[in-house]
């Protein structure tokens, strides 16, 4: 049975789970935007010259 | 081994592997929740104990990651192989993100179990220490212009850090900590009951696949921008 009932501890471990959230999602993003500006510069460039 | 160190058969043997393990990470990590919120509470911990299934495996892939930069760094120092140099390169971040996860749940496991947020304990402190190698690392990557040379520096450093691995590992077992010993990975078999040792698990292995999707990414990313460098430098000669 799913339990997300966490009191009284709700605000340390919604607080956990929130920021893991937030760090790996913002993280995972970060790279993944990185990953596809640099490979379309990449296919800009190799195709200019 | 060797075969994939260079470059482009790097990249030619890892296309997809970022989604394609990224996605194995999401459905682990999807079910490890799951698990995690469906086991009973703790009868001692209450609730709380949920928050062990994001802190444990957070640490594991903070010390694993460390393991990946050392091993990089020693490749890049020793055969000084770009593959090696951008592999250090980009880990360290990755690595230092998953330390401050480690460290921040367990401050919020920490206040309402302990009666505080922080102490300074041995294996918070080596932590700690852990997360400044990280840092430091990045930092002393970026104070140097030339990229050859500061390669080679931060990965003098992170070797350095290396020793500190242990000393985590080991902390609990040689001082009296406040923070309590190995329930996973002992010499007797795990303490915990299944109920928390098969969320546990997977999120384990979720956080462990989302950091080498996340990382193969990364050194991907890395060799293009190298290349777009020599590119740059190639058209500026040119001109």
């Amino acid at each position: 049975m799913l339990d997300l009932d966490m009191s009284p501890y709700g605000p340390f471990v919604w607080g956990a789970y929130a920021l893991s959230a937030i760090a790996l999602i913002g993280l995972s993003a970060v790279i993944v935007q990185r990953a596809r500006s640099v490979a379309a510069r990449l296919a800009r460039l190799e195709a200019d010259t | 081994m060797w075969g994939l160190a260079n470059p482009d058969r790097f990249m030619r043997l890892t296309r997809g592997w970022g989604a394609g393990l990224g996605l194995l990470a999401a459905l682990l990590i999807g079910a490890g929740l799951w698990m995690g919120f469906t086991a009973p509470e703790d009868y001692q911990q209450g609730d709380t104990v949920r928050i062990m299934f994001i802190h444990v495996p957070a640490a594991w892939v903070s010390l694993a990651a460390y393991v990946a930069l050392g091993a990089a760094s020693f490749a890049a120092l020793v055969w000084r192989h770009p593959l090696a140099d951008a592999a250090a390169k980009v880990c360290a971040p990755i690595g230092a993100v998953f330390t401050v996860l480690a460290l921040a749940t367990g401050s919020l496991w920490g206040k309402p179990m302990w009666g505080t947020w922080w102490v300074w304990d041995a294996r918070l402190t080596s932590v700690v220490v852990l997360l400044l190698f990280y840092l430091g690392v990045m930092a002393l990557r970026a104070s140097i212009d030339d990229e050859g040379r500061a390669g080679r520096a931060a990965a003098v450093l992170a070797l350095v850090g290396l020793v500190n691995l242990p000393i985590i590992k080991f902390s609990v077992d040689w001082w009296s900590t406040l923070h309590q010993p190995a329930s996973v990975f002992r010499g007797d078999g795990p303490t915990m009951t299944a109920d928390y040792l098969w969320p546990l698990g997977l999120m384990g292995l979720g956080y462990s696949l989302l950091f080498a999707a996340l990382w193969i990414l990364a050194i991907r990313t890395e060799v293009r921008q190298r290349r777009i460098t020599a590119l740059m430098l190639r058209q500026a000669r040119g001109g």
